[in-house]
């Protein structure tokens, strides 16, 4: 169903949201977001053993629940609304994702029910300090040993890689460019020979690292030099994943401007009396609702594995990055002086659409995306 | 008998089809027949032409004139528009004697509500009627009136009470378009078309039974009108195939109908040209361009999936969310795109039109037709208005004129 959802997707929804209601409040993410770590174990636990959304879209041979895109897209969904902060996305949706693509069967069993269980906390590093999402970004090389893989390069804007307990990196073989010679490899956060950084972002609610690798002994995930296709799935899906995420920030910074504009009072009556305010907000509701539509579309095609998924993936993620950034910064303008304030939320938002606007790709590389996959 | 079901709705126009259907009647015998059994109005009343069935069964019967390639009732906004108007609101003695030649096609109807001085606030109209002891008699303006240069008669709005609050003055006639107190007269739009026209009332009358509803209600069957308007906006008629002499007038009614909609495409920006323009001029390998390609067609297809859930919500029985109330902004956002993207395809010849531009004239045609889209059937402002007023429950701004008598409210000159 693409353009619906079953009323068991619709409880899944109310159960995240009443849950996060509970341990996502805005005093945790202030809270959370000045620690290093960014997440609450405890919540991580609770999160992943009693309701298993850690396992969401991860098949049942592997210890997952075996629900698929649209299920984590709820998820996803809610986490944004509530600007939740753990390591879900990157242990989830690219961890877990990455090694259901590009992983042996084997490998899938090891490394999959840890995820599925929030026990392991994975990360995928795919981008480097340049910046670039997807293969021809990667630079990092893989130098065959005795008994393995040496890693050596450096990566960045690496989500949760400062704590990830398993780190999926994307590498190339010596000599190779492009799509060519990318394989994935794995090793644990603590290996030696692997000096990880916390960086200082915008968004204090998502947490990257930069990863410097000299010669860290790495196993590999699947198939030596021909990860290329896997490494493109992998980014269209977290790509779907993150337009869920912002469209349920984008819908929240709408429902909080809405709300403010009823109650403030200027002139003598509530400024969402005025049409330069009520029209933005119509404005807003469209792109919001559109963006929204292609982020669920989008996730459906991705649980049917539907052949326009790499088109679906850049349209939903252009959308939902300028929707997100242009209903954060209305807010903003909608509040006014208290707005622009550290005190009050709107920011925390504003943070996230901007880090989520450029995170996996801008919209305008998407947008590019987009027109070479259909054809343009 | 029970309740009809899909399959006794099925079998049963089906045998009335084949018992009667034959191309070689002429239109008008056939939708006689069409009016007597009421099969082809079925969701009208039995004692109004129609079978009194349920929305889901109609499509069964509409299935069955297609199967056998049966033409239907007439097309246009009598059918859409008047029909359903009078049903709702129109006397019994009005029924007997309007809804027949409306639904052979007989009489074509036009709708006058907007008028020179009143867009966006149609209550605001200034058309008056004034009662002179045998019949209503009409002076006043209306504007954007489609196929009222053809009609027998009109759907009109007028002024018949002006000490109360513009809402409570207005009353719904139903007028006779052939008499000498009315003037047609086409109005060329800035493509070029006419696909319109100004009706002009010099003391035109209309008798008391004409009066739709009740004298000063006429916002109430005017709102009737406007909800039937908004449901029509996905077209009306369908092709037919097949040879005979009631298809052939069938398919000359339906030429006719659609005439003045020939730059409607063009109107709405026409994005399912962009891609074959943009590989043909080579101005697909500018990036700036390709952007603007992807955003078009990005945009284009979340509000198609927009309106599909908020299809999908309305037949599962779901309260209606946003979604449902944005169509109409989103195809201006869209035409608006659309011709910006055409410009940047067709670069320095966009200054040409007809035979020396683009697609002989297609693409100028669609530059100077997107401005329409944006105005008609309720301007972007107003359905901001009604968005974030309706669906996201903001205020409403205050008004100057609600609750004073329509005499003294400003009004435009002239």
């Amino acid at each position: 169903m693409r353009f619906s959802f079953s009323d068991d997707q619709d409880e899944l929804r109310q159960t995240v949201r009443r849950f996060l209601e509970d341990k996502s409040t805005e005093a945790d993410v202030r809270r959370l977001m000045e620690t290093p770590t960014g997440y609450d174990p405890e919540v991580w636990t609770q999160l992943a053993q009693e309701l298993g959304l850690a396992a969401v879209h991860i098949p049942e041979e592997y210890g997952g629940q075996g629900y698929g895109f649209a299920e984590l897209g709820i998820v996803l969904e809610e986490m944004g609304r509530a600007l939740f902060c753990a390591p879900y996305f990157a242990s989830v949706v690219l961890g877990a994702s990455a090694i259901l693509n590009a992983g042996t069967d084997t490998r899938k069993k090891e490394l999959l029910p840890g995820i599925a269980s929030g026990e392991t906390i994975a990360t995928l590093a795919v981008a480097e300090p340049a910046g670039r999402w997807g293969a021809a970004g990667v630079e990092l090389q893989a130098t065959p040993d005795r008994d393995g893989f040496r890693l050596d390069g450096c990566k960045s804007f690496v989500p949760d890689g400062h704590i990830a307990d398993l780190i999926v990196v994307v590498a190339r073989s010596p000599g190779s460019s492009g799509s060519q010679g990318i394989s994935f490899f794995t090793l644990a956060g603590d290996a030696s020979g692997l000096e990880r950084r916390l960086l200082e972002t915008v968004d204090a609610t998502r947490k990257l690292a930069r990863l410097e690798l000299s010669g860290a002994r790495a196993e590999l995930l699947g198939e030596l030099g021909t990860g290329g296709a896997a490494l493109e799935r992998t980014l269209d899906q977290a790509a779907i994943a993150l337009a869920n995420e912002m469209v349920g920030g984008a819908r929240k910074v709408l429902e909080t401007a809405v709300e403010y504009a009823k109650t403030r009072v200027q002139f003598g009556r509530p400024i969402g009396s005025f049409q330069a305010i009520k029209h933005k907000c119509a404005d807003m509701l469209v792109e919001v609702e559109h963006a929204k539509s292609a982020a669920y579309y989008a996730a459906a095609a991705a649980a049917e594995d539907d052949d326009e998924l790499p088109a679906l993936a850049a349209l939903a993620k252009s959308l939902a990055s300028d929707a997100f950034r242009s209903a954060a910064a209305e807010s903003i303008q909608i509040h006014g002086g208290v707005g622009f304030t550290w005190e009050y939320g709107a920011h925390l938002y504003f943070k996230r659409a901007k880090g989520s606007e450029v995170f996996l790709g801008s919209p305008a590389h998407h947008r590019e995306l987009l027109a070479q996959r259909l054809g343009v | 008998m029970g309740e009809p079901t899909e399959e006794s709705v099925r079998e049963e126009v089906r045998a009335w089809l084949e018992a009667n259907w034959n191309p070689e009647m002429s239109l008008l015998e056939w939708r006689n027949l069409l009016a007597d059994s009421g099969w082809g109005c079925p969701t009208w009343p039995e004692h109004a032409f129609g079978r009194g069935l349920p929305v889901k069964l109609a499509d069964v019967v509409s299935a069955e004139f297609r199967r056998i390639g049966a033409v239907g009732v007439a097309t246009g906004g009598g059918m859409a528009l008047a029909g359903p108007t009078i049903l709702e609101h129109g006397s019994d003695e009005m029924k007997r004697r309007l809804l027949r030649p409306l639904i052979t096609g007989e009489h074509t109807w036009c709708q006058l509500f907007s008028e020179p001085g009143s867009g966006s606030d149609l209550a605001g109209l200034t058309t008056r009627a004034d009662f002179d002891g045998e019949a209503w008699i009409v002076n006043g303006q209306k504007v954007w009136n489609t196929s009222a240069h053809h009609a027998r008669y009109g759907m009109l709005l007028a002024r018949t009470n002006w000490d109360v609050p513009k809402h409570r003055g207005i009353t719904y006639f139903a007028i006779e378009m052939e008499q000498q107190g009315v003037t047609v007269r086409p109005l060329r739009q800035m493509n070029g078309h006419a696909s319109f026209n100004e009706v002009f009332f010099n003391d035109a009358r209309v008798l008391p039974d004409d009066v739709i509803g009740e004298v000063g209600q006429g916002w109430t069957v005017a709102l009737a009108t406007l909800a039937h308007e908004r449901r029509l906006a996905g077209g009306f008629g369908r092709a037919v195939t097949g040879e005979g002499r009631a298809i052939d007038e069938y398919r000359a009614e339906q030429a006719r109908v659609m005439e003045p909609y020939t730059w409607y495409p063009q109107r709405a920006g026409r994005v399912d040209l962009v891609v074959e323009r943009a590989r043909a001029t080579g101005r697909s390998a500018d990036p700036v361009v390709r952007q603007e390609i992807a955003r078009l067609l990005a945009m284009t297809r979340a509000a198609e999936w927009t309106a599909q859930r908020a299809r999908a919500a309305r037949r599962l029985g779901r309260p209606p969310g946003a979604e449902g109330s944005i169509g109409k902004l989103s195809s201006s956002n869209i035409a608006r795109a659309a011709a910006h993207v055409h410009t940047l395809i067709s670069d320095t010849e966009s200054m040409l039109s007809g035979q020396d531009g683009a697609m002989d004239g297609v693409i100028a045609e669609i530059l100077v037709s997107v401005p329409a889209v944006s105005i008609a059937g309720g301007t972007d402002e107003i359905q901001r208005n009604i968005i974030s007023e309706r669906v996201l429950g903001l205020p409403r701004e205050q008004s100057v004129d609600a609750g004073r008598p329509f005499r003294d409210v400003p009004k435009n000159l002239g």
